[in-house]
């Protein structure tokens, strides 16, 4: 009874964590003088207020559930992959050159090569990543946030010379950005809302990872790695090539992400030259949806959501109750803060009932005191 | 120095009393009404397999839990313990099993870790330095305070754990399994520490599941099974077996004689290997050895000899420099650990919990860590979840491993249960070879008894078996043969008969018989 109760708050902690997160998120809206009731409502209502607000929340939420699910494999191998931007940007590249090159192929084979492409890409970009960490014990955090730099610059080089649109081109202001998608090439819309079939590839691929994860001998390796790669060695595993697997997987669907936001929503890909400008920062809120998703691939998906929602609503909440944008920042800061300081709050109240029910078990094994075990999700939120 | 003060200056503990403890966890009564008193100048020993309440009863006594009922006197006086700091500031110290020491920190920043400095925010390391140098002159502990940790050897490292406590005042000292990781020698020099203590007024808790040191260092031993105490008595009055019959309930089998088992060919044969360790100086040098079907070779040395790099360099986790390792006629040199258990070698990893195991994985998952690629356990790069489960439950059976359920996760079993997993899961393939490496270290009884009756199985099985051990009866109960290694050297390989504890002893510590020749002959055997 006790242990369902337990169980039944440790599934409502995370909501819990985002209403005290909007809790004092509504302190500072009364400091600037805004009613909360009605800022939150206009967060609701641009979130899922009508049709239209649901699929935007949904659009919003596919780069966050690719991004999220490559993330899930990375951390589950204990490979900490901050380059999701990056890996979005290249697989964007190339995905986008298929589309610009390949005009005469029908548009369902070019959106499979596009797609195949942004893969490819993003495999690379988190590869080279995943090899030097195996062969060269390079961290993997330095690299991969090094290498959203350079995807950065060979994204802007791109746009403003070899990828430029012609048009573009003739003109004065050089705006720096891909020609137009043909109309055929475009992802198919679901309703007649923006949203595109990429919501429906992304949860398939939420579904495969998870059979990835827990259903294939790769899978048990990149978790065996992750979690013990002394063990892992002893079992016959081969730790360096499942480590660069891992990231590229990663990174893969990371780049999937960044095709998909080509050929779903902007169809062309355009550069404010930064990286957000294209990502939107999907590449860094992936993250924090596949933490709240327990970095499990299902429970993913309605973190992505949950987090699609946020940003879309607070646009709305900006627009409607006139704040400064700053302030909306604040809030999906606070909400993360809120939503990975329950997390551990859990873990370790866990931690401390497990070693009650330890003792109780008449195998006691020695004191685990100050558990110094590397979890890895633990550490990554830490 | 007054009456009732220690050599370290401190107020000494005359008796310390638990009266009635009952802890309870959901279901389960873990201390049941146990009584138990330590005083001032004597080993008293807790005796008990695991579960049987030991560690629970020590953890109330150190503040960590909190019972449900009892109480603690303290000279006679009623204490109330709430947490750690209290016990400590009571003058109760404890040295855990694990040690609780920072690896990349010297020894005075490691004692003075968590106490105030005498200069505010600056360290005062020099003064800590200074009184670990006079506590260590007292108590006769040799250490350097600005020895880092890392580059102590496991005894040493215990030495550090007692000055923490004795810097912080223990007049009374709970030892939880000190012994589990020393070797003999260090053993024997941590007994001449504790009859100091004694002798100086502390009063001492032993916990230890190897009777002949209780029976060695003790002066009196309380048995506890099932939560509940059995009994106390003064070891002048209990023999060895008996102690044991008393601790487990039941007959045990102490010695065993070995089944006449006919000896086959070599099946793993060592050729002159050299390898390095973990920092690049030399582990082996030129090792030579025979196992042969149906034998049980023991290797017996000092821990930290070598023999940790010999397993390894056989099952391809360490590059073997030079020489050769042939597996059934096969050169397999330097071999991947894969393909090496592929030709069914199997082995029990000395660092069961480390090397061995995946801690949050389940039962399952880990029953099939070696060989979880192959058929029938994965078809085409698919997991075959079901044939899994149901070898798991087989092997949870017939090993009769306690655990709530095959998704278990194995970091949550005990020390004794994990080792049947890890046993389960090699010798179930029907090892060729099996290397097995301080296969009852951490054990009690029961389930020392129970992984000796499965190697005694495996060599009338035919299985050539390697055992490694610092356990000298253990070597020489079971072995056939015994090898000797003493720096990275094979000493000498003694045939089951002619072995005698001081002939290996003198062995271990690198003296060579005289009527044996070199151990290039002895490679012939």
């Amino acid at each position: 009874m006790r242990s369902r109760l337990n169980s039944l708050f440790d599934a409502l902690l995370p909501v819990l964590a985002t209403l005290a997160a909007l809790a004092v998120g509504a302190v500072m809206l009364i400091i600037l003088r805004v009613s909360p009731v009605e800022a939150y409502g206009a967060l609701w209502e641009g979130a899922f207020g009508s049709t239209n607000a649901i699929a935007e929340t949904l659009v919003k939420s596919v780069p966050l559930l690719l991004v999220g699910l490559g993330i899930c494999i990375a951390f589950r191998a204990s490979v900490i992959n901050i380059g999701a931007e990056g890996q979005m940007i290249i697989g964007g590249l190339l995905a986008t050159q298929i589309g610009i090159v390949f005009t005469d192929l029908p548009g369902w084979l070019v959106i499979v090569m596009a797609i195949f492409a942004g893969f490819l890409g993003g495999a690379i970009w988190g590869g080279i990543p995943g090899a030097l960490k195996a062969y060269f014990n390079v961290n993997e955090i330095l690299s991969t946030v090094m290498m959203n730099a350079i995807a950065v610059q060979i994204m802007n080089f791109m746009l403003r010379g070899p990828m430029i649109d012609p048009v573009q081109l003739e003109k004065a202001s050089k705006i720096p950005q891909t020609a137009r998608l043909a109309e055929a090439f475009r992802l198919p819309r679901l309703a007649p809302t923006r949203l595109h079939l990429g919501f429906i590839i992304a949860i398939a691929l939420a579904i495969l990872v998870y059979i990835l994860l827990w259903r294939t001998t790769l899978g048990y390796r990149i978790r065996a790695v992750g979690q013990n790669p002394h063990a892992s060695r002893y079992g016959g595993i081969r730790v360096r090539r499942r480590i660069v697997t891992a990231l590229l997987l990663s990174g893969a669907l990371a780049g999937i992400a960044g095709a998909i936001q080509v050929y779903g929503v902007n169809y062309r890909m355009i550069t404010d030259g930064s990286s957000t400008g294209f990502t939107g920062g999907a590449g860094f809120n992936g993250i924090v949806a596949a933490l709240f998703g327990q970095l499990h691939p299902i429970g993913t998906i309605p973190a992505s959501i949950f987090f699609g929602a946020l940003l879309v609503g607070a646009n709305k909440m900006q627009r409607a109750v006139q704040i400064p944008s700053a302030l909306i920042g604040a809030l999906n800061g606070l909400v993360v803060i809120f939503v990975v300081g329950s997390e551990i709050w859990r873990r370790k109240r866990q931690k401390v009932r497990l070693s009650a029910e330890d003792s109780e078990d008449e195998n006691k094994s020695p004191p685990l005191e100050p558990d110094t075990s590397t979890d890895i999700p633990e550490e990554v939120i830490a | 120095m007054t009456e009732n003060k220690l050599p370290s200056g401190h107020t000494r503990i005359d008796s310390l009393e638990m009266r009635g403890i009952t802890k309870r966890f959901p279901g389960v009564l873990a201390n049941d009404k146990v009584d138990f008193d330590v005083r001032s100048g004597e080993v008293h020993a807790l005796l008990g397999e695991n579960g049987a309440g030991k560690s629970t009863l020590m953890k109330v006594l150190y503040g960590m839990y909190g019972p449900e009922e009892g109480d603690i006197f303290l000279n006679g006086k009623k204490i109330t313990i709430d947490s750690p700091t209290d016990s400590i500031n009571h003058g109760i110290g404890m040295i855990h099993q694990h040690f609780m020491l920072v690896e990349t920190l010297t020894v005075a920043e490691n004692v003075a870790l968590g106490l105030p400095s005498s200069r505010g925010f600056l360290t005062d390391l020099d003064k800590v330095s200074e009184r670990i140098l006079e506590l260590a002159d007292i108590y006769g502990l040799k250490i350097d305070p600005d020895a880092y940790i890392w580059q102590l050897s496991v005894g040493q490292q215990q030495r550090v754990e007692i000055i923490k406590a004795l810097y912080r005042g223990a007049a009374l000292l709970i030892l939880d399994e000190p012994t589990a990781v020393l070797t003999p020698q260090e053993v024997d020099e941590f007994f001449v520490i504790m009859r100091q203590m004694v002798a100086d007024g502390h009063g001492l808790i032993f916990i230890s599941h190897k009777l002949h040191e209780i029976m060695d260092i003790c002066d009196r031993v309380t048995v506890l099974r099932d939560g509940a105490k059995i009994g106390t008595k003064t070891i002048a009055d209990i023999t060895k077996s008996e102690l044991a019959n008393w601790m487990v309930g039941r007959e045990v089998i102490m010695t065993r004689e070995l089944d006449d088992v006919e000896r086959g060919k070599p099946r793993l044969s060592l050729e002159n290997i050299s390898c390095d360790s973990d920092r690049g100086t030399p582990a082996l040098r030129s090792v030579s050895l025979d196992v042969h079907a149906g034998e049980i070779l023991g290797l017996a040395g000092i821990s930290g000899n070598g023999q940790r790099e010999l397993a390894e360099s056989i099952t391809g986790l360490r590059e073997v420099t030079n020489g050769k390792v042939i597996l059934e006629g096969e050169d397999v040199t330097n071999f991947r650990p894969g393909d090496v258990t592929e030709r069914m070698l199997s082995y029990v990893p000395e660092e069961r919990m480390k090397d061995g195991m995946i801690k949050d994985f389940s039962i399952s998952e880990n029953m099939v860590l070696r060989e979880h690629h192959i058929s029938p356990f994965a078809e085409k790069g698919f997991l075959m979840l079901k044939t899994i489960a149901e070898h798991t439950d087989d092997m949870i059976q017939k090993f009769r491993v306690k655990t709530p359920s095959r998704e278990t996760k194995a970091g949550s079993l005990s020390g004794g249960n994990i080792q049947k997993v890890v046993l389960a899961r090699e010798i179930s393939r029907n090892p060729r070879v099996l290397l097995a490496a301080q296969p009852t270290r951490g054990l009690d009884v029961g389930a020392t008894e129970y992984v000796h009756a499965q190697l005694l199985e495996q060599r009338k099985n035919g299985t050539a078996i390697m055992m490694v051990s610092e356990d000298l009866d253990e070597v020489m109960a079971l072995s056939d043969r015994i090898a000797v290694i003493c720096e990275g050297e094979i000493m000498g390989i003694v045939p089951r008969n002619e072995a005698t504890p001081q002939k290996l002893g003198l062995m271990m510590a690198g003296v060579v018989p005289e009527e044996e020749e070199t151990r290039t002959t002895s490679f012939t055997l």
